[in-house]
């Protein structure tokens, strides 16, 4: 194990690991004190930084930060990485490549080109070196595209997942929450229900009322009840309307583990899911969360600090041609990222991170209420993620989940977000709303409210 | 507006007034714009604001002792000394502070009570001292109940260090729940078996979310539960995934996350959030 070295202030700083380097270098935050891995003070912050800077790209891949022989998630890295991808940075330092990325020779083709040669390491190492405008400029040149039903991550473009989560998993009350996401606009990259239970039952029930309105009214949009990777591939083996296999994934083989899956899992639910072959304009049929503070909760971190985990749980799943990834950045709760600071600089380093391993990044822009947070913070994650390019983000009825107890965006807040960046929903979702009149003469959600509307027979129906 | 215009906006509000009575989430709220109506904006931030408060509101122990009437109290701390540390530092929270360990009362109890106040004193204050007395009438009275630990700063994982301390066999933690905005007062109840501090994990507590009449759980529903799961854990002599609650006949649909055992997937599993 190599030690790094730097001197600041006249006082000289060393860290006995890349590991260590990594951690003492990132930004604040409570989740790595916890941990005990965060830097003792600010200048030794600092200091770690003049350090990392220096080190070789090339040395991720000969130091990695957890040993080969113990983690599956390291064996993936190294044995799926692409040397030849990885040639036009291989003589960069961590601070080269920071300049690197952010000139006009790391255009959009350039970074896709790079991309298979990149390590989670790398790209979580030289987002430490970044302010939270470098990670948006970057990673807005990113372009990541995919496709179900509808295609996701095309320029110009911004997707909302509908969450008409219950907490009881009442289909009148999901029904309810569904039509009003459906009438602002939402639901192009996915309508996801968080279940109360993992019940099967439960689970296909649900599918079973997603796909229904999905087929009566010929939205091109995919369903998904985000229950565990096993039910999934037991619910399509008996005949469900599974269209997207859900996941929540972390960036180590013990982290995963706590969440009751394996490597070999994923590859079987992957196998499954293409074999449905469900989609219209494309087959990514895979849907990750991920969030940092995961490893450290499931004490499966092996001393590396939690966004270099978090990283790592992208190279998961790039390894599964996913049709959305997301990090659900401020769930997990204050004492992995304390407040609306912290949690908007994790949201745009998982951003940049995932965007740049060459996945389709999307975000549960969220904080729960014992986090020091608001509904601005959401609004500034929101408009900085927006110019940042990310692909989707999750939206609940009032910013107000029900069911999991925490706030995230709202319907409105993505209405807010297509309007004041001129970004519209996914084209296929797009000419949907047109044709069911949803769309004003400048291509605007139109305020139904008041109005008969097709739609609103969902309600109607329900209402009776 | 048209008559006709004026009869749709009558025929939306009914729609929606019709499909609040299936959810409490927020649907059909209208739009200033883009954004909120001013009225529904003003009632999130009322519910952010009730949340907030609700996690940063002092414990007030005297509360809890005066609705247990006359039964013993002990008041202690964890280590973590103030609000700000607790939240960053669930590892301070789940243990005692040294001094307040020393002075606790050991006996060979069956059953230790610790009331926590978690994220939310509020729940506490006013559903924890019923609790304890509901569940303690359907013990049998051979049952050796230690007294009330009253925990300040505390989160689930501080009773297995009380209840160690004291030599207790068995410990109920009554905390304050995570607020959510529509139940900042929302009282958990975790159950442990011979816990031992830093092995006892969250896999071997069972427990019941949602305590919150008249809207959530019952003090009778979830006492009869607990006392059910109490019985059946010292039969196996375990708590957690081996022990399933099997009492659900007794009670009516729960209108929170699930109880029982908690599930692995952390986005399913914020039953508490105290831990």
């Amino acid at each position: 194990m190599s030690s790094y070295t730097s001197t600041l202030g006249g006082h000289r700083y060393r860290f006995d690991s890349l590991a260590r380097l990594l951690a003492a270098a990132s930004p604040e935050r409570s989740g790595d004190r916890l941990a005990g891995l965060a830097a003792d003070s600010a200048q030794q912050r600092v200091a770690a930084r003049w350090a990392l800077a220096e080190v070789p790209l090339a040395q991720f891949l000969a130091e990695p930060v957890i040993p080969y022989e113990d983690d599956d998630v390291t064996r993936l890295i190294v044995d799926t990485h692409d040397l030849a991808a990885f040639a036009p940075v291989a003589g960069l330092t961590v601070g080269g490549f920071r300049e690197w990325l952010l000139s006009e020779a790391a255009d959009a083709a350039a970074l896709a080109a790079v991309s298979p040669g990149l390590t989670p390491e790398m790209v979580a190492a030289v987002s430490k070196l970044m302010g939270n405008a470098d990670l948006v400029a970057v990673a807005r040149k990113v372009r990541v595209v995919t496709a179900f039903r509808s295609t996701i991550g095309l320029p110009g473009r911004l997707a909302t997942r509908l969450q008409p989560n219950h907490p009881t998993d009442d289909p009148a009350g999901v029904a309810a929450a569904l039509l009003d996401g459906l009438l602002l606009g939402s639901g192009d990259a996915v309508i996801g229900i968080n279940p109360a239970t993992d019940s099967p039952r439960a689970v296909r029930d649900l599918l079973e009322l997603l796909d229904g309105v999905i087929q009566r009214y010929q939205i091109p949009t995919q369903s998904c009840v985000l229950c565990h990777v096993t039910t999934s591939v037991d619910l399509m083996e008996r005949g469900a309307p599974v269209d997207l296999v859900f996941q929540s994934i972390a960036g180590t083989q013990a982290a995963n583990a706590s969440f009751g899956v394996t490597l070999g899992l994923l590859d079987e639910a992957y196998a499954a899911a293409g074999e449905l072959n469900r989609g219209t304009v494309g087959r990514n049929a895979l849907y990750f969360e991920t969030g940092q503070g995961s490893a450290l909760s499931a004490d499966a971190h092996h001393g590396v600090d939690q966004q270099t985990v978090e990283a790592r749980a992208y190279a998961v799943a790039r390894r599964y041609d996913p049709l959305l990834v997301n990090t659900v950045v401020g769930f997990i709760g204050p004492e992995y990222l304390y407040d609306g600071r912290q949690i908007l600089r994790a949201a745009l380093e998982d951003h940049f991170c995932g965007k740049l391993l060459g996945l389709p990044m999307g975000l549960d822009i969220c904080y729960t209420n014992h986090a020091d947070a608001d509904d601005d913070d959401v609004a500034t994650m929101l408009t900085m993620l927006g110019v940042a390019g990310a692909s989707f983000v999750i939206c609940t009825p009032g910013g107000d989940d029900i069911m999991l107890n925490y706030q995230s965006a709202s319907y409105h807040d993505a209405l807010y977000l297509r309007e004041v960046l001129g970004l519209r929903p996914a084209p296929e979702f797009e000419a949907w709303l047109d044709g069911i009149g949803l769309l004003d003469e400048r291509g605007a959600i139109r305020d139904v409210s008041g109005t008969a509307h097709p739609l609103t027979a969902i309600g109607k129906e329900l209402a009776a | 507006m048209t008559d006709r215009q004026l009869a749709s906006v009558a025929d939306d509000l009914t729609m929606w007034a019709a499909l609040r009575r299936h959810t409490q989430a927020r649907i059909g709220l209208g739009r200033a714009g883009s954004a909120l109506p001013t009225r529904h904006r003003l009632e999130l931030q009322a519910a952010h604001a009730a949340a907030r408060d609700a996690v940063h509101s002092p414990f007030e122990p005297e509360v809890v002792a005066a609705g247990l009437t006359g039964e013993p109290t002990v008041r202690v701390r964890s280590a973590a000394g103030d609000r700000l540390t607790y939240l960053q530092r669930p590892d301070l929270g789940r243990r005692l502070d040294d001094i307040d360990r020393a002075h606790l009362p050991g006996g060979d109890w069956d059953l230790v009570f610790v009331v926590a106040d978690g994220l939310s004193s509020r729940a506490v204050h006013e559903h924890a001292a019923p609790m304890v007395r509901a569940t303690t009438a359907l013990l049998d009275p051979g049952v050796r109940v230690a007294p009330v630990i009253l925990a300040e700063q505390a989160r689930v994982a501080l009773g297995d260090d009380v209840a160690h301390a004291m030599g207790a066999a068995m410990v109920v933690v009554l905390i304050g729940e995570r607020p959510g905005m529509s139940a900042a007062d929302s009282l958990g109840a975790y159950l442990t078996y011979a816990p031992r501090p830093g092995t006892t994990t969250d896999a071997d507590r069972n427990c019941l979310s949602n305590i919150r009449p008249p809207l959530g759980l019952t003090y009778e529903t979830a006492a009869s539960k607990l006392a059910a799961l109490m019985g059946r854990a010292r039969e196996l002599g375990l708590t957690g995934v081996g022990l399933k609650d099997e009492s659900d006949s007794l009670a009516p649909p729960l209108p929170g996350p699930s109880s029982g055992a908690l599930p692995p997937n952390p986005r399913s599993s914020n039953a508490g959030g105290a831990g």
